[in-house]
């Protein structure tokens, strides 16, 4: 592997700049002649818009222009859409309301932009904002998925009848009930998976920039995927044509999958640099971050698991309502069917599963896909049904899941994902015997010594990424395909430059990605730079998201490098006057084989670049590309066992142990794996015990929209993470790879949750678990 | 932040003048809970008068058992002085534990007190101990300063600048922070004195800080968590949010208190 190649633990190249306050974001950007912006937002959950007034705003000091969404509309700029169709089961498409940038005559959430105050300070452009006056009807609104399926509620869109999206369903209704009757024990819960925030540290920006000479467009933002948002906002914002726009995604501060989606902000100061004649930024503030960036989660889940009498899970049933918000972000449509319903069997063989999953618009910020999307969600019902389950039985519940493992690869689920690896039962093994479960009873005798309640719990996940076969998603109705691209372009000196569709924003690509460059020509990852994030210098690609980077990203560069090398190993065998088939590239010289004979990697880049001494008919140059498109899905899988000492005087949970048993297949560094894994866990744990967005029921207000009110996990709410791996490597792609960004997220919750409602003896416990909640729980089970 | 004029006062008399100036101006000390509310434009002062400066306002002075501590004086100050410390642990243990390492090292023990919110610490401090509250105009009693929720004796043009109190001989603050910003959900404060037990409670009631007279009395006859068994503020008077009902808060103050007679007797 080399010092600097695959499996060692590099320290991160990017990290000098970004801890040191010298990345380049968004608001670092300065354009001559930029000017500053402000949307006027929607007070309400729901009205009508009977009257907007700017000429107060447009006499303020500074202001340029304020522009309204009629105008906008009459540019010709179009809704913003979802991109993946889902069909009800009736076999009619989804119910997509329409989506204007700027609200023309109804707002459906609060934060909902309205209108756009361009000004020569950021100061100037929020006063002006706040002298729009905007008269409005309101109207009646509702938050909670569920109520807004019932008869009566307030109509939000008026192409969605009822509210209702998509009522879709996967899997054999007709067998699963009959496991269900006939089963010797059916477990059922009822599963809230609470709606999240994604507070990326770096709020969403965008500035657009118009170019009237050149008649073209630059849009820098904080995107995790340039070149998928210049294709919507070419294809179907009609923004500008692909040509004549360029998208640059800096440095970005944190993603977690909302900043996939192209939001109207970006669209609205690309437009607006049109219309005024100067390049226009915004920048969120965290409020603006709060009520409009795509929210997670919100799923309300009844389940019934059904068993045989030696305890064989037999079947599955799951009824499951998406909360999606006021209009259906890019991919919101594929969070809660296709990465969630795929996965409801779990590392379990299940001979019969079915889900029907509701999808429903509320007056609340848009949902999409969070960290691990979907995922965590199918994996929370399914381990706390599980655990659940052996809790009623009387088993074990690390006994329970290990009975029903899938233990034969590969394995085709009843629920599309087919399986092609995996060793759930070495994970499960690994994890009990780092945090001593079997020592457990005596721990738990000693906490309540001291007044504390010690509880354990445990979560066997499995997930689907690197996201995803181009022709497989396409068929299940996704816009776009998913695969990746590279190039490799070797310089004149031997120093390399990698440019991929992938997006860094946290991963640590600029370090893995040379990693892999510096392991297969042997030269030092100084020598090779990543280049990502800008359409004008990378060639179309998808991005990051869904643990793809990885497993398709990486691909690609596989697939790039082995068109270098052959090429180079021509050169060398040329120069070296030997025969191509016994050079070999190692620690920065091609050699031949057996012989003191080499000449050095420089050396074979400068020749291919002079072109004097090529072999007879081949191009100069030394650069190729090329796109990866995966043949399957990858499935890391692994075991999480969570311990917690709950104070029962005060409700308050503390994670006295955390062991995470991960397989994510091959693993180029481990130390950035491990840094993915702790950063998952703690947003899994900020699930299980802090965070929750929450709207007032009444004004369709998010009460919830500060960090006073929403709880993000600190540093002191997180123990020491015990974390290992054991890997089966993964068979469908070049370098083995499954991914590891979602894992932590998607396997940590039910483990914390199953752990507290083991301490304190009541299952009836809903995310996040505060201490208040808690402490009443506690009371609740006394009573009884 | 709407745009306003910034002074910086050199003296109490220079600040006052300041104010007095001004079309709506108002005193920033440390500005932790000001600032905030105007950078989200729920507050838009005219002016901003900055004690922050003012040298006699800081500092803290310990003679036997009597401290005084001036309004300038930062969290991180009242948290770190040794003096202080060695005749009342229980109140740089409190300054230790308000927000983070900015605000105890931005926030003053006077401009909390001025602003009364009613998930503060140091009100509750201040009541439990019988401080005096001094300001630019007079000395007030902590019993008759905090009327309300944000509301004080102050009058406009007023300035806390300094408090003082006896030590006493035994004393212990216990907090429960909401899980979000940290402040206070319920805070207890217990002092025993020469004239007896005092038992100051924060965060939780519907009117701001109050003292509990029923475990006060509890306490004085005999100062051990086993006198508070089965006494509960009732939950009629206490605040309710999304973070803590009336019902939890009530069950939390005897908890609390508990605790920190516990911890004073230690």
């Amino acid at each position: 592997m080399g010092i600097e190649g695959i499996g060692a633990r590099v320290a991160r190249k990017e990290d000098r700049r970004l801890i040191t306050g010298a990345g380049r974001y968004v608001d670092d950007m300065v354009v001559p002649g930029m000017k500053h912006a402000a949307f006027v937002r929607s007070p309400h959950a729901h009205a009508e818009i009977k009257k907007i007034d700017v000429r107060k705003a447009k006499a303020m000091p500074g202001v340029i222009d304020v522009l309204l969404g009629k105008e906008l509309k009459t540019d010709g700029i179009g809704n913003l859409i979802c991109g993946w169709m889902i069909h009800s089961k009736d076999g009619t498409p989804m119910k997509m309301g329409a989506w204007s940038p700027l609200a023309v005559d109804r707002v459906r959430y609060v934060g909902d932009a309205v209108a756009i105050v361009v000004a020569d300070t950021k100061g100037q452009a929020r006063d002006a904002a706040e002298a729009v006056e905007i008269t409005y009807k309101e109207l009646k609104s509702v938050s909670e998925a569920v109520d807004a399926l019932k008869k009566g509620a307030p109509q939000i869109h008026p192409e969605a009848d009822g509210n209702l999206i998509y009522d879709w369903e996967i899997g054999d209704a007709k067998a699963t009930d009959a496991a269900i009757a006939k089963a010797a024990h059916v477990t059922k819960m009822h599963i809230v998976n609470n709606r999240l925030v994604p507070n990326a540290m770096e709020p969403r920006a965008a500035l657009g920039h118009y170019d009237k000479a050149e008649d073209h467009y630059t849009c820098w933002t904080t995107s995790q995927n340039p070149h998928v948002a210049r294709l919507v906002m070419s294809a179907f914002y009609n923004v500008a044509p692909e040509n004549k726009l360029r998208v640059i995604a800096p440095d970005v501060g944190g993603g977690f999958g909302s900043k996939i989606y192209i939001y109207p902000e970006e669209i609205v100061c690309l437009w607006a640099s049109k219309k005024t004649g100067v390049p226009v930024k915004w920048v969120a503030d965290r409020t603006e971050s709060f009520l409009t960036d795509a929210h997670g989660r919100d799923h309300v889940t009844e389940v019934q698991m059904a068993f045989d009498k030696d305890n064989k899970i037999t079947g599955l049933k799951v009824d499951t309502i998406a909360n999606f918000g006021a209009y259906m972000s890019l991919f919101s449509s594929a969070v809660p069917t296709y990465l969630y319903a795929t996965l409801l069997s779990g590392q379990y063989v299940i001979p019969a599963i079915h889900a029907n999953v509701r999808a429903v618009y509320t007056n609340t910020a848009p949902v999409d896909a969070y960290r691990g999307a979907g995922r965590p969600e199918a994996t929370y019902l399914l381990e706390r049904t599980m655990e659940t389950a052996a809790r009623e039985l009387g088993v074990s519940p690390a006994e329970l899941r290990r009975k029903n493992f899938i233990t034969t690869f590969p394995y085709q689920t009843p629920v599309i994902m087919c399986y092609d690896a995996g060793d759930y039962a070495a994970s499960l093994d690994a994890a009990m015997k780092a945090a001593d479960y079997a020592g457990f009873a005596k721990r738990k005798a000693a906490a309540a010594k001291k007044g504390k309640l010690r509880g354990i719990g445990m979560s066997n996940y499995i997930e689907a990424c690197g996201i995803a076969p181009s022709a497989a998603v396409g068929s299940l109705g996704a816009g776009v395909g998913l695969w990746e691209s590279a190039e490799v372009r070797v310089n004149g000196v031997g120093t390399i430059e990698v440019l991929t569709g992938s997006h860094s924003h946290g991963q640590g690509h600029e370090t893995t990605f040379a990693q892999l460059v510096a392991d297969r020509f042997g030269v030092p990852i100084d020598s090779v730079s990543i280049v990502h994030g800008d359409t004008d210098k990378v060639q179309m690609g998808m991005g990051t998201y869904g643990s793809r980077s990885g497993a398709v990203g990486m691909s690609a560069i596989v697939k790039a490098l082995d068109k270098v090398e052959k090429k180079a190993k021509k050169i060398a065998a040329h120069l070296m006057e030997a025969d191509e088939g016994d050079i070999v590239i190692e620690n920065g010289v091609a050699k031949v084989a057996g012989t003191d004979k080499n000449v050095p990697w420089f050396q074979v880049a400068l020749a291919a670049y002079t072109a004097h001494n090529l072999p007879a008919g081949m191009e100069p140059g030394l650069k190729e590309g090329a796109f990866y498109d995966p043949s399957n899905f990858t499935f890391p899988a692994g075991c999480y066992i969570c311990e917690v000492e709950v104070d029962p005087e005060t409700g308050v949970t503390e994670i006295v142990q955390f062991v995470a048993a991960d397989d994510f297949g091959n693993i180029i560094n481990p130390m950035i794996v491990e840094g993915q894994v702790h950063g998952g866990i703690a947003q899994g744990v900020g699930q299980a015990l802090l965070e929750g967005a929450s709207y007032d029921g009444a004004s369709g207000q998010l009460v919830t929209a500060s960090y006073m009110d929403y709880a993000m996990p600190r540093a002191d709410d997180l123990p020491s993470f015990q974390v290992s791996t054991s890997n089966t490597p993964c068979p469908s792609n070049p370098l083995g790879i499954k991914g590891c960004g979602e894992a932590g997220a998607i396997g940590s919750p039910p483990a914390v949750m199953n752990a507290i409602t083991d301490a304190i003896g009541n299952n009836d416990l809903t995310m996040p678990a505060t201490p208040q909640k808690v402490w009443a729980a506690i009371r609740a089970a006394k009573k009884h | 932040m709407y745009s306003l004029n910034y002074h910086r006062a050199s003296s109490v008399a220079d600040a006052v003048k300041l104010q007095k100036k001004g079309e709506d101006a108002k005193f920033v000390s440390g500005g932790m809970t000001l600032i905030p509310a105007m950078k989200s434009r729920l507050a838009a002062p005219s002016d901003l008068v900055d004690l922050a400066h003012i040298a006699e306002m800081k500092g803290i002075k310990v003679s036997g058992k009597t401290v005084t501590i001036g309004g300038g004086t930062t969290h991180a100050e009242v948290a770190s002085d040794a003096k202080l410390k060695a005749v009342c642990p229980a109140l740089t243990y409190l300054a230790s534990h308000i927000g983070d390492p900015h605000v105890r090292h931005k926030g003053t023990i006077g401009g909390s007190i001025a602003n009364n919110d009613p998930a503060a610490d140091y009100p509750a401090a201040m009541l439990a101990l019988g401080a005096t509250i001094i300001t630019n105009k007079r000395e007030i009693a902590a019993d008759k300063f905090f009327t309300g929720l944000f509301e004080t004796a102050l009058k406009d043009g007023e300035i806390v600048t300094g408090v003082s109190f006896t030590a006493p001989a035994q004393a212990a603050y216990e907090k429960f922070r909401n899980p979000a910003s940290r402040y206070a959900i319920v805070g207890v404060f217990v002092a025993k004195g020469k004239d007896g037990v005092r038992v100051a409670v924060t965060g939780a009631g519907d009117e701001g800080v109050f003292r509990a007279h029923g475990m006060e009395k509890a306490l004085t006859k005999a100062f051990a968590p086993a006198s508070l068994e089965g006494l509960a503020i009732p939950a009629g008077s206490l605040m309710s949010d999304m973070h803590a009902s009336a019902e939890y808060r009530s069950s939390l103050i005897t908890v609390m208190a508990k605790r920190a007679v516990a911890k004073a007797s230690a």
